[in-house]
């Protein structure tokens, strides 16, 4: 007889998503087994399975003796029915065993839309949402990723945080585990030697206080926890763990082919940008390391496509090498090679026409401001010369589809830099007109706009966000600037972008307005057919919180920030100093050219950043 | 053109048509079988399936064609070589060259087990029986373009039931394979439209051979 899990799936989309099976799964024999891990992604199958983290840690902590960690990812809202229908709590894809019979709980948080997911998941798993309602030690929650440099949104429902890179953490954390565990320790007494991990934040060991204005008062650290909990990074990248026997998914993912990670952080700066500043310092594998690396993913996955992996390609040292020994191993066995992310320079066209013999991808572009007033405030160091430069090369190559990406509401933007970006696209039809090869095919461009959202540990993170008119007024004046058959432009969601913005930089407030929102029903809102602005309202009312104090109100200099417990290296004196250089339209040169002294370096134990030592 | 025989079961049923290409595309890589790739824009390694299965069905007896580009490979070694890096359920049980033309197809034979929980019902066998016995059994069909109606009856060439356990009823069916096919889903639909009250509580299917016109065994 078939059971009743097996009865639902014939009747939900893309069953082959839940049930695992996948080559390369790890699958340990239970007897051998002393902790389990549930890692959760908080996104579905087909996203989970392209985040490179996930796969990393995956692999780290089933390195470690007595430990299996397995899969598990937000279901799609036909299977979440039917599994509510069915009273068949979450389980996981590798041993369909319920999340609620794991010692630990992880999640890798990359996006803030989808902390609805992570509550979500829980009540799924039937695991109390509260980190204070769950008094064991077992269904211990912890979360690490990009978002959760401010983890205060989420402090009610994580019982502790592992901040910045986790390689090594995860593994002192599973191990610190597995002997909590056997000699029987309470879950106090974990957290207490939990948090004496670096990078590890136990929330509940910090109080927080807030003035009659509602700005944040005090910030109390509790049971000798310290008063900063700094990032952990990986200093070597050519010695850390990375691994190339990787699962090959079997049904269709979004990134559906090997990704090899080439450096970490970015020597560029741009100013809006979160990841740019919260993975410093720089640090590059070898051309040989990364060969290595390639060559065994490739052989064992069988993947026909690889993808260099970084904040920005062509800033890696070793690039002309690295891709002619890739291409070398690629192109007699028909493996496409794709270099995202290159800058808009000489060596980048170069590159980009030797890489393109398997198959052609796209051009794309993110200028993400109209004019180079605009785009010098933001510190993105492309000109307009660069971009319709690459154009004419790849128009001139055959290419006759450009996507373009940028941002409105950006700080100091005004309606003269959104008319810039019609302009912008206008230049680039001419240049078409000029240079096409293939004329026989229209050009086609792909117009995208973001709402701009202030995120912390960047210069901009005190940053008023404009309301969702203001920026709605923006998009309008750019289309009806815009009369080009050619031009298909899109635009972000402003209440998505609104919502995202009060998550990013909130606080602890905002616990109960999430579980508010998750009890009304909110949850995949990273997708448009779930997304439902009406419920978070409705959340924020009845939990009395004003969206705008997170948003349109900004946050002042000598405010405390709810994320100041953090440190991700960088020094907020650098980040005031960038926003002040912002405002003056002033740029910042790349940190290769001149060390702008942001702080990052002193993470690493001979103060390395970018392969150079403090000047 | 070179022909593997598989098998999918398990949970690899959930695994759709295209979803089960990739795998096997990514399998021969894996083995270090560079297989033909179609020419063009997009270039992609070229396999087939014969008659795609529908998502949900298991099947013992699947054959995929494929040619490699440089050279012949080893088909005695072949199946050991890809079932070392399969998902699971999938498992290749023969490759062997110049198999038979597709269009030779002609019918296959399947499993359909009728799930009672509460027990199979008095006279199911019979009735059942007596239903596939009519001269037409008319069903709606969905489809790309819609809800039709087609009649099961001169498709289905053969009928014979068992009872494999108290609560649980099998039906092997001979049907047509192709122009057109009969899908043995549409027997269940047919037992559920005009044998309401034997409406199963779950069905599963299981494609067990193909055969030729004449009945031999296709490969």
């Amino acid at each position: 007889m078939t059971d009743r899990l097996h009865r639902i799936l014939p009747g939900v989309q893309k069953p082959a998503r839940y049930m695992g099976g996948e080559y390369n799964q790890i699958v340990k024999d239970k007897k051998d087994v002393d902790v389990r891990v549930a890692f959760c992604f908080p996104d579905t199958y087909e996203i989970g399975m392209s985040n490179i983290g996930m796969r990393i840690l995956y692999g780290v902590m089933n390195e470690l003796p007595g430990v299996w960690c397995e899969r598990v990812f937000t279901p799609w809202g036909d299977m979440e029915q039917a599994l509510r229908d069915n009273s068949i709590p979450l389980f996981t894809l590798e041993s369909h065993d319920p999340v609620k019979a794991f010692d630990l709980i992880a999640f890798t948080i990359g996006y803030e839309m989808s902390y609805s997911n992570i509550l979500n998941m829980l009540r799924l798993a039937d695991v109390p949402l509260l980190a204070k309602d769950r008094t064991g030690l077992e269904n211990l929650v912890f979360a690490g990723g990009v978002c959760t440099v401010n983890p205060e949104p989420l402090a009610d429902f994580i019982d502790f945080f592992s901040l910045g890179e986790g390689e090594e953490s995860t593994a002192e954390i599973v191990t610190l585990y597995r002997t909590a565990k056997r000699e029987g320790w309470d879950k106090a007494r974990f957290l207490e030697a939990v948090s004496r991990i670096g990078g590890v934040y136990v929330p509940s060991f910090y109080e927080h206080t807030y003035n009659p204005d509602g700005t944040l008062a005090a910030v109390t650290p509790l049971n000798g926890a310290p008063a900063r909990v700094t990032k952990r990074i990986v200093e070597d990248l050519d010695a850390a763990y990375y691994p190339t026997r990787l699962i090959v998914p079997s049904t269709e993912i979004v990134h559906d082919r090997s990704n090899l990670e080439i450096f970490r952080g970015c020597i560029r700066g741009c100013r809006f940008c979160q990841a740019g500043f919260c993975y410093r310092p720089v640090r590059a594998k070898t051309p040989d390391t990364l060969v290595r690396q390639a060559v065994e993913e490739l052989e064992d996955s069988g993947n026909s496509e690889m993808t260099l992996a970084s904040l920005s390609t062509s800033d890696y040292r070793g690039l002309e090498e690295l891709t002619g020994r890739l291409l070398d191993y690629c192109e007699p066995r028909k493996i496409n090679l794709s270099l995202p992310s290159l800058r808009a320079d000489n060596f980048s066209r170069e590159l980009m026409l030797k890489v393109q013999k398997v198959r052609k991808s796209g051009l794309t572009f993110a200028p993400e401001a109209g004019t180079q007033r605009l785009r010098d405030a933001i510190n993105k160091n492309v000109t307009e010369e660069e971009i319709l430069t690459t154009c004419a090369t790849a128009f001139s190559g055959g290419w006759n589809s450009v996507k373009l990406y940028f941002m409105l509401g950006l700080p100091t933007e005004t309606d003269e830099d959104v008319l810039g970006i019609a302009e912008l696209v206008y230049k680039i039809m001419d240049t078409w007109k000029k240079t096409a090869s293939n004329k026989k095919q229209h050009l086609s461009i792909n117009l995208a706009t973001a709402f701009f959202v202030p995120k912390p540990f960047t210069p901009f993170q005190w940053e008023k966000q404009i309301p969702p008119d203001e920026y709605l007024r923006r998009v309008r004046l750019l289309q009806e600037n815009l009369h080009a058959r050619c031009v298909d432009y899109r635009y972000h969601e402003g209440h998505l972008s609104r919502l995202e913005a009060v998550l990013a930089r909130g606080d602890r407030r905002l616990g109960p307005v999430l579980a508010e929102a998750v009890r009304l029903g909110a949850r995949l809102d990273g997708w448009d057919e779930y997304f439902r602005y009406d419920l978070w309202m409705q959340a924020f009312e009845n939990c009395g919180i004003d969206p705008d104090f997170y948003t349109v109100r900004g946050f002042a200099r000598d405010e405390l920030l709810p994320w100041q417990t953090i440190s991700v290296g960088v020094r907020p004196e650098f980040l005031w100093r960038e926003r002040e250089k912002a405002y003056e339209s002033a740029t910042t040169p790349d940190c290769r050219t001149a060390c702008a002294g942001c702080g990052a370096r002193s993470l690493s134990k001979g103060g390395v950043c970018d392969e150079q030592t403090a000047v | 053109m070179n022909r593997l025989l598989f098998e999918k079961t398990g949970d690899a049923v959930y695994l759709s048509h295209l979803d089960l290409m990739r795998v096997f595309q990514r399998a021969f890589r894996r083995a270090d079988i560079l297989i033909w790739h179609s020419q063009g824009y997009s270039p992609r390694a070229y396999v087939s399936i014969a008659l795609p299965l529908s998502v949900g069905t298991e099947s013992v007896c699947e054959l995929l064609d494929f040619e490699i580009e440089d050279g012949a490979a080893d088909l005695e070694k072949l199946p050991g070589l890809l079932n070392k890096t399969m998902p699971k359920g999938i498992r290749v049980l023969r490759a062997y060259e110049s198999g038979r033309k597709t269009k030779y197809l002609a019918k296959l034979r399947a499993e359909v087990t009728l799930e009672y929980d509460k027990g199979v019902p008095d006279g199911a066998r019979e009735a059942i029986a007596a239903l596939f016995s009519r001269e037409s059994v008319v069903v709606e069909k969905s489809g790309k373009r819609g809800v039709s109606e087609v009649d099961l009856r001169p498709m289905l060439f053969a009928l014979e039931l068992c009872g494999s356990s108290p609560q649980e009823l099998r039906l092997d069916a001979l049907v047509s394979a192709q122009n057109p096919a009969l899908n043995p889903q549409l027997l269940v639909a047919a037992i559920e439209t005009y044998l309401p009250a034997l409406r199963p509580d779950f069905a599963r299917i299981c494609r067990r051979e193909v055969y030729e016109a004449d009945g031999t065994v296709f490969r």
